[in-house]
């Protein structure tokens, strides 16, 4: 059965509809990557799945339950965790603070879930005391990714994870994220370095105008002769 | 050295006491600030309502044959603290939250608050009459002479109690920040309030802890300064100026920022207006005889002094308008 799934969600700002029907579909334990080109709706989807936009039209459907236009808190509480695109992290927190904050509607002690996010990244331990706006583009997004996973997220919704970081970073942060993967959660992230991030995506969602344009598993996509032609440059 | 004692009493003494006025009023405007982003013009007249606060239970208390070795006043701080955190929580619902709830501007906030200082100000003078108020009803105003074999160190109770209470509560107020999971989602909505949003941080609760703290540092501040001086309708509407002027010296929305910049108001105020000529004169002896020194040798005459504070926040705003402490702390 399907952890996560839109169907046929239409979704916008004030009055201009971005998402004009669109469907997305992930076991749990899949890797899910959306891509497409600027402007296409790529990260309305991410927050319209985290309540952040308003869905006029269609649905979500979260592990057989409907969370349609349900509030943010109401989906952490379910296991949800999202990482927007930009501003990402509390620059003027330490590294330990942000990931405590991202704790925030814990009540439980979490000092081992602490360990374990420190585990996965481990650069982020040496500098847990500095403001995280002091950090390295490739640092603040382990930040931001280690915040979201203080929730024991079921569901990570991650907003180009890799955005502006230098290829040695970007394949540091896709390891990282498949060791996320590898430990159960279901990923649904969006990318701009579309090959690489199809190369470890169990399902690719090819996106433009906010409808679905290609759909199939990332390595299906990856052949495809016309998706490679039209979205990922040649 | 008697000058050097003068120059501690008039200047120093008096210097600490209106700066510790001006931080605690500026912590609570900027935190005010970072949390809900705009300029609360009426947190002058929070602190008057807290001082009016203390008077009116202090004269109940009185009247009821009550007595204590010290100013009820200032025994009764914790209550008044209290009383106005919950009074400054009540303003925030009923005029500022609706307000929010319908997604108004900063600026609609910032003229909001305006009208609330109206309104205490009308309401103050309705219930407490126009006139000035001895806040001294069971014990008088204790003065200290501190002995230093030449010219005494005076300093009033009200003055020591003052400072010492700025300087815990800084404390307190810095403890909280750093060690607290309610302190750090306070610093983290004023960083970035759409992901403190994201991460599930409650943003009612947050709110309410800043009018918390902005209204019990409130109390405190008008009430100290009414028994410095005395309680008046317009005790903190006029120093208004000089706590947005600290504000704003000490970068909007940083406290420790607004704690040194009340310091540094407060003390170049009483600095500008004191008289040099009392420190320059044992000197005369040593001067040629032409060389005589003026009568008065202050910066600003004092019915000026108000001046001084306007003065830093223009060139502040025009050298310096992200304040002195950009991009530490806070
Ligand atoms: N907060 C907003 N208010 C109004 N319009 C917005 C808002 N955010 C995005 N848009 C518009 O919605 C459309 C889709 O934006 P979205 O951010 O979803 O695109 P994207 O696919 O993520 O693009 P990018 O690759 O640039 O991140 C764009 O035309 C954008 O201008
Ligand atoms: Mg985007």
């Amino acid at each position: 059965m399907s952890l996560i799934s839109l169907s046929q969600v239409e979704a916008g700002y004030g009055g201009a509809s971005i998402l004009n029907g669109v469907d997305l579909e992930l076991n749990a334990g899949e890797i899910g990557v959306i891509v497409g080109p600027n402007g296409a709706g790529k990260s309305t989807m991410l927050k319209a799945m985290f309540g952040l936009v308003k869905i006029s039209q269609g649905t979500v459907i979260f592990d057989g339950e409907d969370i349609t236009n349900l509030a943010p808190e109401n989906l952490s509480r379910r296991g949800i965790a999202f990482v927007p695109q930009e501003n990402n992290v509390f620059r003027t927190l330490t590294v330990h603070e942000n990931l405590e904050m991202g704790a925030y509607v814990r009540r439980d002690d979490y000092s081992a879930l602490l360990d374990r996010v420190y585990d996965i990244f481990p650069p982020l331990k040496a500098k847990r005391n500095q403001p995280a706006g002091e950090l390295s583009g490739g640092q603040r997004q382990m930040v931001a990714v280690g915040r979201a996973l203080m929730i024991e997220p079921r569901l990570i919704l991650l907003d180009e994870p890799t955005a502006g970081l230098s290829p040695l970073f970007m394949s540091e942060i896709f390891d990282r994220i498949l060791a996320i993967n590898a430990t159960g959660v279901t990923v649904a992230m969006v990318e701009q370095n579309a090959r690489q991030a199809l190369a470890i995506a169990h399902k690719g969602f090819v996106l433009a105008q906010g409808r679905n344009r290609f759909t199939d598993s990332g390595s299906a996509l990856l052949a495809d002769p016309e998706v490679a032609k039209s979205f990922l440059g040649g | 050295m008697n000058e050097l004692i003068f120059f501690v009493n008039k200047g120093l003494v008096g210097g600490l006491v209106i700066g510790s006025i001006y931080a605690l009023g500026a912590v609570g405007v900027t935190l005010i600030f970072g949390i809900l982003r705009f300029a609360h013009f009426a947190h002058g007249d929070v602190m008057t309502a807290g001082a009016f606060f203390a008077y009116a239970l202090a004269a109940l208390l009185t009247a009821f044959g009550f007595s204590a070795p010290l100013p009820l006043a200032i025994l009764l701080l914790p209550v008044v603290m209290a009383a106005t955190a919950v009074f400054a929580i009540g303003i925030d619902r009923v005029f500022y939250e609706p307000l929010r709830a319908r997604g108004a501007r900063p600026v609609v906030l910032v003229m909001a608050s305006i009208g609330v200082t109206l309104m205490l100000q009308g309401l103050i003078r309705l219930i407490g009459g126009t006139g000035a108020r001895d806040m001294y009803l069971n014990a008088p105003k204790a003065i200290y002479r501190i002995p230093t074999g030449f010219r005494d160190i005076v300093i009033t109770q009200p003055q020591v109690i003052l400072i010492a209470l700025t300087i815990a509560s800084v404390v307190a107020l810095h403890l909280f920040l750093t060690r607290s999971r309610l302190g750090k989602a306070m610093r983290a909505v004023s960083d970035n309030p759409d992901l403190a949003r994201v991460t599930g941080i409650s943003l009612k609760t947050v709110t309410k802890a800043t009018w918390i703290i902005g209204g019990s540092l409130a109390a405190l501040a008008g009430t100290m300064l009414a028994m410095d001086v005395t309680l008046k309708p317009d005790l903190a509407y006029n120093i208004l100026l000089p706590i947005f002027a600290a504000t704003i010296l000490g970068g909007i929305g940083q406290p420790y920022g607004a704690v040194a910049g009340g310091y540094l108001v407060g003390l170049s105020e009483t600095l500008a207006v004191f008289n040099f000529s009392v420190l320059l004169r044992p000197l005369q002896p040593i001067l040629p005889a032409s060389w005589e020194i003026p009568a008065n040798l202050s910066f600003v005459p004092t019915e000026y002094r108000l001046v001084v504070p306007f003065f830093i926040l223009v060139v502040v705003l025009i050298y310096r308008p992200t304040g002195i402490f950009k991009g530490r702390v806070f």
